[in-house]
């Protein structure tokens, strides 16, 4: 849509610039902060320039939590994309199945993180969880506790149980927004059922699997919850991601002045990776 | 036969989605020891004794006020100042909108790890901490971004006609986007609505910082209670699946508004 030349839009704009101003840019100037100064206490500080940016470089343990987070966030969007858009493709179109189909799927959206830890840490366990005695009762010794592959498909089978519902509502609402006379036109054309996908609905598509992408993305990179509360980040570091080393740095060993330079790396790295995606993505866009 | 196939699939999904649930349902409806004392598809001896002690106890239900509280501010608060700036985005032009844009985004990717210790701080400054204010606030580093996006793409849709006409008929801008554009896209607002209440509900490492008392989540609530209890799996069970139950609520009543709004308006 073609959009008109208004410098006043700007104070349409204000408020928003307020709040984000007050909950974000603040804070942010405050880690800026702490990333050059060594904080002893109250009063004592001192500027030591760029150290903790070296240090945090060089941190090898670092480089592995980087390295398992790069992992844990390609295989949850590799797995809940496609799966979310399928989802998507065998919903009922009308009838009283769609209200039901919507409101079970939006159903883990809902659920507050931490208890969604809490419904597979029981679900998982091989003594009372339903999840875990079946994998047991096939014959595979599976604990999620102690062996640290079972932690991680554990991890990714719940991610993909919490988050594949939101690729599929929005590739849903996509879907119905294409007007019926683009199907029509297929079926004129003889178009099949992949014809019709490739050609339709894909194209279509493109605008709200952006969105989900970028959300994914975003979010499976800063997952701290739920893996705190399922493994705590163990067995080992097997499960440590990014934020839950963050967390450990900055809250447990009170390491002020490492944990905010690592926040600002961390930060622009997610920032990189979504504005390369926002960018190739929108290309095609008049924007 | 493959909208057969397609059937079994999604049931089969459904199934995968469901069950956790259900296993958390199960092991709320018993005692500890009947838990780990054996092993049930069923309830064998269901008993609400778990609800009743949530219910009776304030430390417990008092966790679900405030987590309500702090979300139907931060949603309110939310789409107040998202409205008129996903509006300009959706019309105007303007130095450095793009930018804007995408920097109003940077905010919905910071990790909310990072921002623990400075919002401490300045909600200590503001004397704010432990009120439901300072949690809405909090969220809105990710909600209000993410309101300007939806209610951007929705506007987006709506015919900049509508606009002109009204402009025509001599509607000033604040009448106008009141009386007919908001109408226009309402749908697009409640879809709003519901993320924001999405996002701010099922937050807990910010809500849980800021607050220690009187505004504390009943997803920290949990966490503290359990651990003291030494792990009462159905008690535990109990307060998640009463967790779920608000989510549910509100799916349950957006849920013709929901289809539609995902759908632009139509189905």
């Amino acid at each position: 849509m073609k959009r008109t030349e208004n410098p006043r839009a700007w104070w349409l704009v204000l408020p928003v610039l307020a709040v984000v101003a007050f909950s974000a840019l603040i804070p942010l100037m405050t880690v800026v902060n702490y990333s050059v100064q060594d904080i002893f206490g109250p009063g004592q500080r001192v500027f030591v320039g760029a150290e903790w940016f070296r240090e945090i470089l060089h941190d090898e343990r670092l480089h592995s939590a980087f390295a398992r987070q790069l992992g844990f966030t390609a295989s949850v969007l590799s797995i809940e994309l496609p799966l979310g858009v399928a989802i998507a493709l065998a919903m009922p179109t009308r009838g009283a199945g769609v209200s039901a189909c919507l409101v079970i799927l939006a159903l883990p959206l809902l659920i507050p993180w931490n208890v969604v830890g809490t419904i597979w840490q029981i679900f998982g366990r091989a003594d009372i969880g339903l999840g875990g005695a079946f994998v047991h009762a096939l014959g595979i010794d599976y604990n999620y506790a102690q062996n640290p592959a079972d932690a991680w498909l554990t991890l990714l089978v719940m991610d993909v149980w919490h988050w594949t519902s939101l690729v599929a509502l929005l590739a849903y609402a996509g879907l119905r927004a294409i007007p019926e006379a683009y199907y029509q036109a297929a079926q004129i054309d003889g178009a099949g059922a992949f014809g019709v996908f490739h050609h339709i609905q894909l194209p279509r598509l493109r605008g709200v699997l952006t969105i989900a992408l970028l959300l994914r993305l975003m979010d499976s990179f800063v997952i701290y919850t739920e893996p705190f509360v399922l493994t705590g980040g163990g067995p080992g570091n097997a499960t440590t991601f990014l934020s839950q080393y963050l967390a450990r740095m900055a809250v447990g060993q009170f390491d002020l002045g490492p944990a905010a330079a690592f926040s600002l790396i961390y930060f622009l790295v997610i920032l990189a990776l979504c504005f390369v995606f926002f960018t190739v993505l929108t290309a095609g866009e008049e924007r | 036969m493959t909208l057969h196939k397609r059937h079994v699939g999604l049931g089969i999904y459904f199934g995968f989605l469901l069950l956790p649930i259900y296993w958390m349902l199960n092991m709320s409806l018993r005692h500890n020891a009947d838990i780990l004392g054996s092993f049930q598809l069923l309830p064998l001896v269901p008993t609400l004794d778990n609800y009743a002690t949530i219910v009776s106890d304030p430390s417990w239900y008092s966790g679900y006020l405030n987590s309500l509280a702090y979300v139907g501010i931060n949603t309110l608060l939310s789409l107040a100042v998202a409205l008129p700036a996903a509006y300009a985005f959706s019309r105007y032009r303007f130095l450095g909108d793009r930018h804007l844009f995408f920097w109003l985004l940077t905010n919905r990717m910071a990790p909310p790890a990072v921002f623990l210790l400075p919002f401490f701080q300045l909600y200590s400054t503001f004397g704010l901490i432990d009120t439901h204010l300072a949690v809405a606030l909090a969220h809105c580093l990710f909600n209000v971004p993410l309101a300007v996006w939806i209610l951007e793409g929705f506007m987006s849709g709506v015919p900049r006609e509508i606009d002109e006409m009204a402009h025509l008929d001599g509607y000033r801008f604040p009448r106008f986007f009141v009386t007919i554009f908001l109408p226009t896209i309402r749908a697009g607002v409640g879809v709003t609505a519901f993320f924001c209440f999405m996002f701010s509900w099922v937050e807990l490492l910010l809500a849980r910082t800021l607050t220690t008392v009187h505004a504390k989540p009943i997803a920290a609530v949990m966490t503290r209670t359990v651990s003291a209890a030494g792990l009462d799996w159905g008690l535990l069970s109990a307060a998640g699946v009463l967790t779920i139950l608000p989510g549910a609520l509100v799916i349950w009543f957006v849920r013709h508004h929901l289809a539609k709004g995902l759908a632009l308006g139509r189905v």
